[in-house]
């Protein structure tokens, strides 16, 4: 007989694991992947095999080589970060460019600070935002959708870029609006970056997510109620100045980054409550942003702003316990 | 541009006028008298803030040294009696030298001696797993090997031996403070005196099972015969509870016990010179035979008369 | 109506009650029993006989230590041979009697047979001493010596007497065999207990994946026509059986921190409990035996045996084929707060309800990694604490803050550890955390008196 094994209870563990957590979001991820790749073509695809890559590798060998640690790319977490990055680039995006932001989201926001679990800000949104400032123009150049076996791209503007140039030009929203539809708008037949287009495949991803009780919906929920009714308001006072709910739930990378980014565990409250203000936070940034700012697009700075209060969050937002007032 | 520069240093000046009288007002008004004294003890500690003399921290020390009547009860482990020499020249008070100390693990259960029974999967720390068990060994009283004694050494005077599993002090940088003696659940280490010389004898054992019960545990177990009781010559050694603890007040650092134990479970360590076992051995059965011949002439001469 | 079940935190592990349908069995006699006298909570008992004194079945051999302390009885007839120390099941050196079997004599005034007695004394402190003579001791986990638990300090009024048959740990399945076998002594026993308690509300509290125990004991109160009995049928949900817990889900009240059930007006007795009081009260029998579920996938002879209190572990395992080969840590109790065995030489106890049998695949705990701050730990918390925060202060050894944070609620189920994605040892600090504030809190309450 082999000796026993004695340890503190309890003696079984659920199945899930950060690993298995994690690739439950790479997969959740998947039908926007595939919708990026089919929309934008081989473009898009080197620009997620050299985000990915870049965000693995890196992880690895700054964990080995640098912190001296077991390497913690078997926890998927850098994949997940090289596909959003992927996704929250325009395609025509030169492949240096996303290497740099892949750079800067491992190495920076992510590892300095610790690894995993450590990090203040979601490590996508800050080489985004890193790259949105650093390389405004080819952050900013967008294009329509080619499509894998498509023709010739046709640059242009988000709708939201659109619609923030008209207004400093003194056309108004209804005229601005009369050159895209809702459904476009939802089948991704639009300009933006890759994640932006195809709210059915990310929503598709979210439900995924949900179900398997990966992530908990009230943060995403809470963020599109607020900008549903901050931008209901707005537009109800002023239909001319202010775009509409609808819209402003399609446009923008808002669905991608409710359901992937501002869910992401490390750096989003624990507690429901905490979430539900901290969804409330960047919904009503995000329309600040878009309605007052000088950027046409604002859930990367409101998710990295209200990422930042989260420690404030999870202080002040408890759950209740047991037999006590 | 020079009237700039004119002005800058002039502005300045002001501010750094202004701004040192309210610090020298703030500082007058919350000012705290303190006994002098206090600081001047706090100087001449060693600053390691250990706790080793049951204050909070050097500061704390020096406030309860200053306001005792005498320093009796006061004593830094960890700057001996230099220190106290020199807090006691401060406060003007008598201070009795103690022996330095150091110290000293007593469990000889290393991976050769006390194979494993079993496998622990738990958090490793010492107090964990003597929480929960009586150890992946099957002595309930030795070393249990999580490192809780070296994490608690603020000296980086512990250090746990690979090959063995056991903790070992490095006896130059143990400033006998006592962290560790706290910190290990089983109570195995114990302050002793250095010894004249760094020279010293101990059992490096704690195990209180029966003999035949501790030996299956253990082959370095005390297994409480007492052999090295009645070998002592000078009373230290005495055995209670299936437990040999030799007094180093009276211990003369002979070394006939550390020959006679038949598991090896005294040491003696800072010795020049490792013992011959078998001539001592050889010599004390040698001296016992004759006491007892002595003993036996005695008797049959007293009987005689 | 919906199901009721606690209201905050909880899991659901995957079930396994693979031996559900095997009827609890006597095991054959081993050939020496080792009663350890600490099989409660409290002070351990003081032995009453010496080496060479003859003893028989249901004859005291260890008198209470003090007022929470519980009589022990020998649980075989034969010879003392030893008083002494010995090593129970981790290990640790425990004051145990051993006894060599010859027969099977029972003492005198303890009733053997099967004959079922419904009539109930009226005497409640005859009640009270007979339970205390029988060392009778909660059986559900925690061993609390029971006459203590029934005399509720003055002042405070029993409203409902819960009737604890959630067997929420997985594997376990002595409670719902007792239900089914033994339902009308368990429900006398139940009514002894509500008349000590005067004549509350009963509530047996039986989760639902038990439907034939349910179903039995309601079938059970209406025959005997017990009143103001009822069963409620619980969701499944662990840790239901936490006494706390329990009491939330039967009567949507919260114990408040550090108070006892009786200050919300309840009593919780486990199933086992029921038995024994009936044992105690109706045949005079003590606490010689309980029904121990020997069970894991790997352990091919599963079983539900009647075993004698003492009996040595290895001999339990023998007469049922043996030690699996792939087992690699067998579990006194269950998977979620059950002791692992260091010896397997030693005895079982009265509270021992089970021997879980897993495989190295099953309970081997994975490499720690970093928190991921998924709060999932304090999702489970079914004490609302956050594990995650209470390991930090843990580690910084910050005591205020952890009593502040309340680690001194802690129930220890093993939920945090056992959701935990990480594999952080969460409950291995935090329970040390626990003990150290507790002694803190312990010597300043000391202080005010």
């Amino acid at each position: 007989m082999s000796k026993l094994i004695v340890s503190p209870s309890p003696h079984i563990h659920s199945a899930v694991s950060t690993r298995s957590l994690m690739t439950d979001v790479v997969i959740a991820l998947l039908p926007a992947v595939l919708c990026s790749f089919i929309f934008y073509g081989w473009n898009q695809i080197l620009l997620m095999f050299v985000s990915v890559a870049t965000c693995v590798l890196l992880e690895w060998a700054i964990t080995k080589y640098l912190m001296k640690k077991p390497s913690t790319i078997g926890d998927m977490s850098a994949v997940i970060t090289g596909i959003l990055l992927a996704l929250n680039v325009p395609y025509t995006t030169p492949w240096w460019v996303i290497f740099i932001g892949a750079v800067f989201a491992i190495g920076v926001a992510k590892l300095s600070f610790g690894g995993l679990g450590q990090n203040i800000w979601n490590p996508a949104i800050a080489g985004r935002v890193f790259l949105l400032v650093s390389f405004p123009t080819y952050m900013t150049t967008w294009s329509a959708p080619k499509g894998l076996f498509g023709v010739d791209a046709v640059t242009g503007a988000t709708p939201l870029g659109v619609i923030k140039e008209g207004l400093l030009q003194g056309s108004t929203v209804p005229e601005l609006m009369g050159s895209f539809s809702y459904k476009d708008l939802l089948f991704a037949n639009i300009g933006g970056s890759a994640g932006e287009v195809c709210a059915l495949a990310l929503l598709a991803g979210f439900v995924y997510l949900c179900i398997r009780k990966v992530i908990k919906p009230w943060i995403t929920l809470s963020i599109f109620a607020t900008v549903a009714l901050t931008s209901l308001l707005f537009w109800g006072i002023n239909p001319a100045r202010f775009t509409d709910p609808l819209f402003n739930l399609l446009t923008g990378g808002l669905i991608l980054g409710a359901c992937f980014m501002a869910t992401d565990y490390v750096t989003s409250p624990m507690s429901t409550w905490g979430g539900v203000i901290f969804g409330i936070g960047i919904g009503f940034l995000t329309m600040m942003i878009r309605y007052f700012g000088s950027y046409p697009e604002g859930v990367s700075f409101a998710i990295l702003i209200m990422n930042s209060v989260v420690p404030l969050l999870n202080m002040w937002f408890k759950q209740k316990k047991y037999g006590r007032a | 541009m020079s009237q700039i520069i004119i002005w800058t240093i002039a502005i300045i000046t002001v501010l750094g006028l202004l701004l040192a009288l309210v610090l020298y007002l703030v500082a007058e008004k919350f000012k705290v008298v303190e006994d002098p004294r206090i600081d001047e003890v706090e100087k001449v500690m060693p600053g390691a803030n250990c706790g080793g003399c049951g204050f909070a921290g050097c500061r704390a020390f020096a406030e309860a040294a200053v306001k005792a009547p005498n320093l009796d009860n006061n004593f830094c482990p960890v700057g001996g009696n230099d220190v106290m020499a020199k807090v006691a020249a401060i406060l003007g008070y008598e201070v009795k030298a103690k022996a330095p100390m150091v110290a000293v693990v007593r469990c000889n259960g290393s991976c050769t001696n006390r194979p494993t029974v079993n496998t622990y999967d738990g958090y490793p720390s010492c107090k964990v797993k003597a929480a929960l068990y009586s150890g992946d060994t099957g002595c309930a009283f030795g070393c249990l090997g999580c490192g809780d004694c070296v994490a608690a050494c603020q000296f980086g005077a512990l250090s746990m031996d690979p090959q063995t599993g056991l903790p070992v002090v490095d006896a130059s940088k143990c400033t006998a403070c006592g962290a560790c003696t706290k910190a290990c659940p089983k109570g195995i280490i114990e302050l002793r005196p250095q010894g004249p010389r760094g020279m010293r004898m101990y059992v490096s054992c704690v195990n209180k099972d029966k003999g035949p019960s501790a030996k299956k545990a253990c082959a370095a177990a005390c297994i409480g015969c007492g052999i090295c009781a009645k070998t002592c010559r000078h009373g230290a050694i005495t055995v209670e509870n299936n437990i040999a603890y030799i007094d180093p007040e009276k211990c003369k650092l002979c070394r006939e016990c550390e020959a006679m134990c038949p598991t090896g479970a005294i040491h003696a360590v800072g010795f020049p010179k490792p013992l011959d076992k078998e001539a001592v051995k050889a010599r004390i059965l040698e001296r016992q035979k004759k006491e007892r011949e002595a003993a036996a002439a005695a008797a049959a001469a007293q009987k005689e008369a | 109506m919906a199901k009721r079940t606690f209201s905050i935190g909880g899991i659901h592990p995957h079930d396994s009650k693979i031996s559900r349908e095997c009827a609890i069995r006597p095991l054959p006699l081993p050939p020496t029993v080792y009663i350890s006298v600490a099989q409660h909570i409290g002070a351990p008992a003081k032995p009453i006989v010496a080496p060479g004194d003859k003893v028989k079945v249901g004859q005291p051999v260890a008198e209470p230590g003090g007022f929470v302390s519980a009589f022990i009885h020998s649980s075989v007839s034969g010879t003392v041979k030893s008083v002494g120390p010995r090593k129970d099941l981790a290990g640790n050196n425990q004051m145990t009697i051993e006894i060599a079997v010859e027969g099977d004599e029972w003492a005198e005034g303890i009733d053997t047979s099967d004959t079922l007695v419904t009539a109930i004394p009226e005497d409640n402190k005859a009640i009270l001493e007979k339970i205390r003579l029988g060392g009778v001791v909660g059986l559900g986990g925690a061993t609390f010596p029971t006459h203590v638990k029934l005399s509720p300090p003055p002042g405070s009024k029993c409203e409902c007497l819960i009737i604890n048959g959630c067997e929420c740990e997985p594997y376990l399945t002595s409670d719902f065999r007792t239900l089914l076998e033994k339902g009308e002594q368990v429900v006398i026993g139940a009514a002894i207990i509500r008349q000590v308690l005067g004549n509350v509300r009963c509530v047996f509290g039986i989760e639902e994946n038990k439907p034939e125990a349910i179903a039995h004991i309601r079938e059970v109160i209406a025959k005997l026509g017990c009143e103001g009995m009822e069963v409620m049928s619980l969701k499944k949900r662990y840790p239901q059986g936490g006494e706390k817990q329990l009491i939330d889900a039967v009567m949507h009240r919260q114990v408040g921190s550090g108070a006892l059930p009786i200050s919300v007006g309840a009593v919780v007795q486990n199933v086992a409990t029921s038995l024994a009081v009936y044992d105690a009260v109706q045949k005079n029998k003590p606490i010689v035996d309980n029904s121990i579920t020997l069970t894991g996938e790997c352990f091919p002879n599963q079983a539900n045996v009647l075993v004698r209190v003492g009996t040595p572990l290895s001999f339990i395992i023998d007469q049922l084929g043996g030690m699996p080969a792939d087992a690699v840590k067998v579990i006194s109790g269950g998977p979620m707060m059950g002791k692992a065995i260091a010896n397997l030489d030693a005895a079982t106890l009265k509270g021992t309800s089970s021997l879980l049998f897993l495989r190295a695949d099953q309970t081997v705990r994975g490499e720690a990694s970093n928190c991921i701050r998924c709060g999932r730990c304090a999702d489970a918390c079914p004490m609302g604490l956050e594990p995650f925060l209470l390991n930090r202060l843990a580690k910084a050894g910050d005591m205020d803050k952890l009593e502040a944070n309340a680690v001194q609620d802690c129930i220890e189920c093993g939920c945090c550890l056992y959701s935990c994605p990480a594999n952080i040892p969460l409950l291995d600090v935090i329970r040390m955390a626990k003990a150290d504030v507790m002694k803190i809190m312990r010597a300043r309450a000391a202080a005010k008196k």
